[in-house]
């Protein structure tokens, strides 16, 4: 049979299954296989907070998302073109987000009676038989029947067979859209390479699949998506947390100081302890702690003997952080706080996204207490910013919060990574020794940034206390005058300011320089409003973008750049939190638009509301 | 080139901040005990780190011209953990009380003693709250009229010393703010061991709780109440020194010195840990008619456990041997990568 070969520029395809089916597997090994071919792409994991969610069930599915082509990607697609639909409840949960006339490709097996009354669907119903997808390309395949046929002589309990099921959809995948399924033998070979007969079976189904495709009739069609047009450069796939810790780790390295990180396993940041636990040969130290607040102390700890030293969690693991917090401020010691945001309050969504900490890391300490606060905006560009916050916390001797989400801390994306020789050099400098005849040390005397010396115990003649009560200025004792203390508030505070002089100013992402309106983002909202924004300037509106990664201090041509919009609008995935504080600071009239779902935006989503408020 | 040895006194341990406990408080005592014996320890003072939650023992590391941090209620454990682990040829103390570390600390307290850190640990225990001026604490009695407790306080007291042995200590003691060479001895022990070396100092509040520790430490009661353990050798306590503790299986007897011979009496080992925690049960209130007396000195020590600080550098160690060190260049690179032209 003849296969028609298409050329398209960019495709969605959407893997869900049952938390069991290795959805988030074989997202990720397509992802790599699109990435190794010079396609741009984002990707979108979306799965239950239940390991084990009860099978068959709507609350057990997982889904991931990825959108790859020849153009320039920055979010993993509104709508899929690609449906693949391991069971029923996979199916009902995603149709929504499948394109009129997409691909449906589903796994007959997992629509029996049995599956049927797990999602719910009424007795006499099948979306299969009943023509209700007849909207939609369907390919109905019994998926697990191939396996175990395939199978049959491995000597596997049936069990262990229907594991592979999900490499005969990737097979099937990399036929129909052309991709080598080399690098996906090498990654089974490697990860089973303890038990050969799970490697063997793994890799035959994956053939399977290949095979499938270009034996049988069913798909007339192969798709070709071009590499596409990115900036010279050696590239990797990187997903968010990865790069977070990749970013600490070379902070360590640069710096030239161990890194500590004291935890408490909590999603989505505990990937980012898995990942730093690997690399213990860089000086990487890490310590899970028994609980958040342990988890900080002892990072605590680990600053005053003069180690980078790092916390990480979500929400709710930060609100436990808090007292350590406005210790650290008041030790004036580095630290960074890393807070992978996740939706809530109390323990919300625990797997799904959200922007809704930014107002905690401002304001969520007792007394005055500023922090300075930093933001990512994409996957890699988690890298950069985990960098920025060691940075500006060694230099500065002050306590930074590093802020991600859960959105980017799992979404993937080419990344053209920097050599280390590229990155911004940071000195370290600690008190050196004093013999009796010099003058008594003063822990807190400050250089022209207010940091105060790091004054490492073990170091002669700089014997000194430090604490949570209020010091003295210079000598550092306990002080309860109260001018002292106003003065010490105003310097904790002078000193988060004065870091704007040493961070990039605001630029704008894309559009002109002044116009009609100014969209005005932060964090993992990067990619829709990038291409929102595309699309809005490309029907003529006069729009423009910036993202702001600094958000305390802010960066000091801030102000200025809005005062050249007439309309300036804050998109974020919360109920209003940096546009309260734009409100405040500087008096502009910005708009809010929020999205408060668990859900990132979708592009579409964010065009029409901006052409609204256009009017 | 020669080496100066300056000899360290216990002056050189006195910062210079005014001591602000209340007059007569059990405080004062501890710190002159631990600035006594810090400088006979053979080691530069910038070395020792003092490391404080909240409360009133917690502002010890302000009297002491060493390093020193004074913490959060609670925590100064953990931080004092994050401390050693990375920078284990430091000397490091954490003074806490019994609200500090039995009650807010005390998860992070349990922690610290399954881990086995190599830190010394005085935990001041007045059995009450002073900072906040008199509320009943976790190791109160039962009953206690506080602020807090006007009918008396429901609250059963923790037992410390039994605490710390099921959270699998690898020192624990017992000494008393009013007998200072037992105190200097005690400490001094406690920082020749390596391991978490937990000590409970019996403390005088002499505004609050004044007289708690009366009987263990006036002259009338002092020899029949207390139990001053040393090990291999028996156990043996009274006014007369008449009285001694016999084992029957697991059960203990006070037996009367003319009733039986020595070689029948228990013979403390501070290595059994078994005989440690019946030991730790001695703890009744000495109003109970048959009560035992209260032990002091060591009553557990186990050698054999290595320290967290030691396990935790020796695997960044062995990853360093095993793989080299880092190179930061490699690692970013990854191991899959493409390049567009």
């Amino acid at each position: 049979m003849s296969t028609v070969e298409t050329t398209l520029e960019s495709v969605v395809i959407r893997f869900a299954g049952d938390s069991g089916d290795g959805m988030q597997l074989t997202g990720t090994q397509f992802t790599n296989a699109a990435a190794l071919f010079g396609n741009d792409l984002a990707t979108f994991p979306d799965f239950p907070a239940e390991i084990r969610a009860p099978i068959g069930t709507i609350a057990g599915v997982s889904g991931y998302q990825i959108h790859f082509g020849s153009t320039r990607i920055h979010t993993p697609g509104d709508q899929s073109d690609v449906l693949v639909a391991m069971n029923v409840a996979a199916l009902k949960s995603n149709l929504k987000g499948l394109k009129k006339g997409g691909v449906i490709i589903a796994n007959t097996d997992g629509f029996d009676a049995k599956n049927l009354r797990l999602a719910n669907v009424p007795e006499d119903q099948n979306p299969l038989k009943d023509g209700s997808l007849s909207g939609y390309d369907l390919k109905e395949i019994d998926i697990t029947k191939i396996t175990r046929a395939a199978l049959a002589d491995s000597g596997l309990g049936t069990k262990e067979i229907d594991r592979c099921k999900n490499m005969f959809v990737l097979g099937l995948l990399y036929w129909m859209y052309q991709r080598p399924i080399e690098n996906t033998i090498e990654f089974i070979s490697s990860k089973f390479k303890k038990n050969q007969g799970i490697a063997d079976a793994n890799i035959k189904v994956l053939q399977a699949g290949w095979s499938y495709g270009e034996t049988t009739e069913m798909f007339a069609q192969r798709y070709h998506i071009a590499p596409a047009k990115m900036e010279a450069g050696i590239y990797r796939s990187i997903m968010g947390n990865q790069a977070t810790a990749l970013g600490l780790i070379a902070a360590s390295v640069k710096s030239t100081l161990p890194l500590f990180y004291g935890t408490y396993p909590i999603t989505p940041a505990s990937d980012v302890l898995h990942e730093l636990s690997k690399y213990k040969n860089f000086n990487i130290k890490t310590f899970q702690a028994e609980d958040e607040i342990a988890g900080i102390c002892s990072a605590i700890g680990a600053a005053f003997g003069g180690h980078l030293a790092i916390t990480g969690s979500s929400g709710p693991g930060i609100a436990l952080k808090a007292e350590a917090i406005g210790l650290a401020t008041m030790l004036e010691l580095p630290l960074v706080i890393v807070n992978v945001q996740r939706a809530g309050p109390s323990t919300g969504l625990p797997t799904k996204t959200e922007q809704a900490d930014l107002l905690q890391a401002y304001y969520g300490r007792n007394g005055e207490c500023p922090v300075v606060i930093v933001a990512a905006k994409s996957p890699a560009d988690c890298f950069n910013m985990a960098y920025e916050a060691c940075r500006i916390a060694l230099d500065h001797m002050i306590p930074v919060f590093f802020l991600s989400d859960g959105y980017i801390a799992n979404g993937a994306e080419p990344w053209r990574f920097p050599t280390s020789d590229k990155l911004q050099p940071i000195h370290i400098e600690f008190a050196g020794e004093r013999q009796a005849s010099d003058d008594k040390f003063m822990p807190y005397l400050r250089d022209e940034k207010l940091a105060r010396p790091w004054a490492l115990p073990g170091t002669k003649g700089l014997e000194h206390r430090i604490g949570g009560l209020e010091k003295q200025n210079i000598t550092g004792n306990i002080s309860y005058d109260p001018e002292n203390h106003e003065l010490m508030v105003k310097l904790r505070q002078e000193k988060v300011d004065l870091v704007a002089n040493y961070v990039p100013e605001q630029n704008i992402d894309n559009g002109a320089d002044s116009g009609d309106l100014l969209i005005l983002g932060w964090g993992g909202t990067y990619g829709a409003l990038k291409t929102a924004t595309a699309q809005l300037i490309s029907e003529g509106y006069s729009v423009s973008h910036a993202h702001v990664q600094y958000l305390s201090p802010f960066p000091k041509n801030l102000g200025e750049l809005m005062s050249r919009f007439k309309k300036v609008v804050v998109p974020e995935l919360n109920n209003g939190q940096l546009v309260k504080i734009i409100r405040d600071k500087y008096f502009v009239d910005a708009i809010a638009y929020n999205k408060i779902q668990g859900q990132p935006f979708m592009s579409i989503e964010v065009v029409n509301k901006m052409k609204e408020i256009l009017g | 080139m020669t080496i100066e040895t300056i000899k360290l006194t216990s002056k050189d341990f006195s910062s210079d901040q005014e001591v602000r406990w209340c007059p007569g408080c059990g405080d004062y005592s501890i710190l002159k005990q631990v600035q006594t014996i810090l400088p006979d320890l053979g080691r530069p003072k910038e070395e020792f780190v003092f490391i404080s939650g909240i409360g009133c023992s917690s502002r010890f590391p302000y009297y002491m011209d060493t390093f020193g941090m004074h913490s959060i209620h609670g925590r100064a454990t953990a931080i004092a953990t994050g401390l050693k682990s990375t920078r284990p040829e430091l000397s490091v103390w954490v003074i806490t009380g019994d609200g500090d570390s039995m009650s807010i600390g005390g998860n992070h307290f349990i922690h610290m003693l399954r881990r086995n850190p190599d830190l010394n640990v005085l935990l001041f225990n007045n059995q009450i709250y002073g900072l906040t001026k008199g509320q009943y604490s976790p190791t109160s009695e039962q009953g206690k009229v506080t602020k807090s407790t006007p009918m008396g306080s429901v609250d059963y007291p923790f037992n410390p010393i039994a605490l710390c042995l099921g959270a699998d200590a690898t020192f624990v003691a017992r000494t008393l703010d009013r007998d200072p060479k037992h105190q200097q001895a005690i400490i001094k022990r406690g920082y020749e061991h390596k391991g978490t070396s937990l000590i409970e100092i019996y403390q005088n509040c002499n505004v609050f709780n004044d007289g708690a520790f009366e009987v263990f430490t006036e002259k009338g009661t002092k020899k029949q109440e207390t139990l001053m353990m040393e090990h291999g050798k028996p156990l043996i306590f009274g006014a007369e020194n008449e009285k001694g503790i016999k084992l029957d299986g697991f059960k203990p007897v006070i037996v009367n010195l003319a009733d039986v011979s020595e070689n029948e009496l228990w013979i403390h080992d501070e290595t059994d840990l078994a005989k440690a925690t019946i030991l730790s049960r001695f703890y009744d209130d000495s109003s109970v008619e048959g009560h035992f007396p209260r032990p002091f000195g060591v009553f557990y020590v186990n050698n054999n456990k290595a320290t967290f600080d030691e396990l935790f550098n020796n695997q960044i160690e062995h990853a360093k041997e095993s793989y080299g060190t880092g190179d930061l260049d490699k690692l970013i690179a990854g191991r899959e990568t493409w390049v567009v032209n």
